[in-house]
């Protein structure tokens, strides 16, 4: 009994397909027709439009890059898709590495280049189709300041990263050329943040964060590579060390500094490390820790909370990082053509102004200033004291008027830069020992 | 596919008792074999490949086992998870059964042991983290908790050691994993005759004796099902002994994830095959001192 019914419910849903289909095929021949039509009146140009139309871009990159609201922004201003993922650091270098075909515009630390170009994940881009590349500061183009100095290159310098020969080079170019592996999108220099209600005198160098002073309300990221960078930060300016590259420690190098962590957490020098964002906001914020290592937007963030805090300038310098969009390899045809389109919107000038009120500096300067206004570019770019409130992308009030940024003017920050974030030659060892550390 | 007709008219067809079993596994075999089984195989190659700082290389190599094998921070890594493991097993166990042997024993009408049953699982109708991360302001140095001693007058100073702490894991820990334990348990205890126990009460045992003799060897199930539970969720867990220690501890998970974090597939793979067969030993001696399949069938 219970068979049969099935059978004829089986039979009547096939006869109900099968004029579905029927309806369907009719319905997209007309569609299709009309198409043609309307392709032949009006010429290629229409039938490109509409086909860019269809063009959908997946950029995936860190919550702090990839905001949805530029992916709106963009999407409006060219007419194609632009889509958005965030993904935090490993579980987007993990996908970069298994499933690149998921992602279009990959949106990476520098660092990350010494991965994806040796994997040949991401496709160079011609210097001549990129339109401002001649204006994006000279940390990125030539590793210089503008005045000529050399930027510090412990860690991943950018430019160390920035050119390859050509399409498929597996090693990067050792000057300028014509290919560049990466467009510089948000960088910044951080340095440690401070409560200066608990913290009640000056801090003005990295070794604080290993003073006793601050016994058990300090902390690190737990990131193994950015991590060992501060920590690094810390010991060199104690004294303990004098590193050859704190970005590309020898093995003897990394056993000491682990050794020397391993001491401080014995003592009972860290609070906690912490691994997000959030946390290092809840940290700062509850009072867990008064002295850590912090991005600048979380200082921001405990400050909007009316919570006194702050970034200090240390005489040691900044650690700094960079990110970049890149193409995938896999973009071709006019997916490849919307893509060099889409990075330079990018540049032009909209995302800058839109990331410069969240505290990070973007790769051409004068297009963000476009769409600042002047007392906006003066509080964030030019270390002007606020005329008015400063108000985040969002339209918060982030700072009063006469607030001065900490650090002060753009060269004043990234003038300063000690190393950069890093992936070392002795990676695997140094995670190694980073889980020795942790497990300690 | 047959024309109704005929299955009609057709006798039952007869299968043998050996594939009518077959056919009865098949669909978790299959279920198994695609999401488990096939992802262990990939580990288990990947965990040969040759690792040259940056990618994985097809090769077959026992460097990446050597390298875990030979490496202090993996004892030292499986000390500090199977401490975490034997503590949270402990106290689990007895909270789980206190509460499993209160439900069966004392409560008695049926109406009442299910709403308080229910009652349990309360806690898990919100997420695992959000549970989790509620115990950091609460145990924090100006936590509820620190600000209620200090209030009362019992601490002049917050209480450090309650938050990023081995403390704050087992907290957690026991929060997350006692109902796994509670569960079985109370199953196994169900499923004991009470005139058994009332037998025991006339002839005189103590209620010690009763719960020692007769109760503890009945649950033997539930609680060797309850331990498996929580140990191999202890033993595999990273993100817990994360968050609550503040990363200043570590598990073996957690060391495989900063790996991962790393794309060094090859030594992760290897460190998760000799965990997998650590995990899968642990279980097999819990399932030797108890036969779980003799006792659900007995």
């Amino acid at each position: 009994m219970k068979k049969g019914k099935a059978k004829t419910a089986g039979q009547r849903a096939r006869t109900q397909t099968s004029t579905g289909r029927r309806r369907f095929l009719k319905t997209a021949a007309l569609t299709a027709g009309a198409a043609a039509t309307t392709g032949l009146i009006d010429g290629f140009p229409l039938v490109w439009s509409q086909n860019i139309k269809d063009v959908k871009l997946m950029q995936v990159g860190g919550s702090y890059s990839a905001i949805k609201d530029i992916a709106d922004q963009a999407t409006k201003d060219l007419g194609f898709k632009v889509e958005m993922q965030t993904a935090d650091h490993s579980a987007l270098l993990n996908r970069l590495v298994t499933q690149p075909q998921t992602i279009d515009i990959a949106d990476i630390e520098y660092f990350f280049q010494l991965h994806l170009i040796k994997r040949g994940t991401l496709q160079p881009m011609e210097e001549k189709k990129i339109k401002l590349w001649d204006k994006v500061v000279p940390i990125f183009t030539k590793g210089t300041y503008p005045d000529g100095r050399k930027v510090s290159d412990q860690g991943v310098l950018p430019y160390k990263v920035q050119y390859v020969s050509g399409p498929g080079a597996k090693e990067f170019a050792k000057g300028p050329t014509k290919w560049i592996t990466g467009i510089p999108t948000v960088y910044n220099a951080d340095t440690l943040g401070i409560r200066p209600d608990l913290v009640k005198r000056k801090v003005e160098s990295w070794s604080e964060l290993l003073n006793p002073e601050w016994k058990g309300k300090t902390s690190i990221v737990s990131v193994p590579g950015i991590g060992i960078m501060d920590a690094a930060m810390a010991i060199e300016a104690r004294g303990d060390i004098k590193y050859g590259d704190k970005g590309n420690m020898t093995k003897a190098e990394i056993d000491k500094t682990i050794d020397i962590l391993k001491a401080a957490k014995k003592a009972g020098q860290f609070r906690a490390m912490w691994a997000t964002f959030d946390e290092s906001v809840n940290l700062m914020a509850s009072g867990e820790t008064i002295v850590q290592s912090m991005w600048s937007p979380a200082v921001t963030a405990v400050r909007s909370r009316g919570i006194p805090c702050y970034y200090a300038p240390l005489k040691e310098g900044y650690r700094a990082w960079g990110s970049c969009i890149a193409p995938m390899a896999h973009l071709k045809g006019i997916q490849l053509d919307a893509a060099y389109e889409y990075i330079n919107w990018y540049m032009s000038g909209w995302q800058a102004g839109f990331i410069a009120k969240q505290g990070y500096y973007s790769s051409v300067p004068e297009a963000a200033k476009k769409f600042m206004t002047e007392d906006e570019y003066g509080y964030w770019y030019e270390g002007k004291p606020a005329k008015g409130e400063i108000k985040d992308p969002y339209g918060n009030v982030m700072e009063k008027p006469g607030a001065v940024r900490d650090g002060g003017a753009f060269w004043d920050r990234m003038g300063k830069v000690a190393c950069w974030n890093t992936l070392m030659d002795e990676n695997q060892y140094m995670v190694k020992k980073w889980n020795e550390f942790l497990a300690s | 596919m047959q024309s109704p007709d005929r299955t009609r008219g057709a006798r039952p067809v007869k299968v043998s008792p050996t594939l009518t079993s077959y056919l009865q596994i098949g669909p978790l075999l299959l279920v198994l074999l695609l999401f488990f089984g096939i992802p262990l195989l990939v580990v288990i190659a990947y965990s040969f490949f040759q690792f040259d700082g940056l990618d994985s290389v097809p090769a077959f190599d026992f460097v990446n086992y050597i390298d875990v094998l030979t490496s202090g921070v993996t004892l030292s890594l499986y000390l500090k998870t199977l401490y975490y493991a034997v503590v949270v097993w402990a106290i689990t166990l007895l909270i789980g059964f206190t509460v499993a042997y209160f439900l069966a024993f004392h409560v008695q009408s049926l109406i009442w042991q299910m709403a308080l049953f229910l009652l349990c699982t309360v806690p898990f109708w919100t997420s695992n983290i959000i549970r989790m991360i509620s115990w950091i302001p609460f145990l924090g140095r100006n936590g509820i908790f620190n600000n209620a001693l200090i209030g009362a007058g019992i601490t002049q100073q917050p209480l450090e050691f309650l938050l990023f702490s081995d403390f704050a894991v087992i907290i957690a820990y026991v929060h997350l994993f006692t109902l796994f334990m509670i569960v079985p348990i109370f199953n196994a205890m169900a499923r004991i005759d009470k005139a058994l126990i009332e037998a025991a009460r006339d002839g005189g045992a103590s209620g010690w004796r009763i719960i020692w003799d007769i109760v503890v060897p009945l649950s033997k199930t539930g609680i060797a099902l309850g331990s498996i539970f929580v140990v191999t969720l202890v033993m595999g867990d990273f993100f817990v002994v994360k968050v609550m220690s503040g990363s200043q501890s570590a598990s073996i998970a957690m060391a495989m994830s900063n790996q991962i974090a790393m794309v060094q597939y090859p030594p992760a793979a290897a460190s998760a095959v000799i965990l997998l067969i650590v995990v899968s030993l642990m279980v097999a001696a819990i399932l030797r001192v108890v036969d779980v399949r003799k006792e659900i069938a007995g």
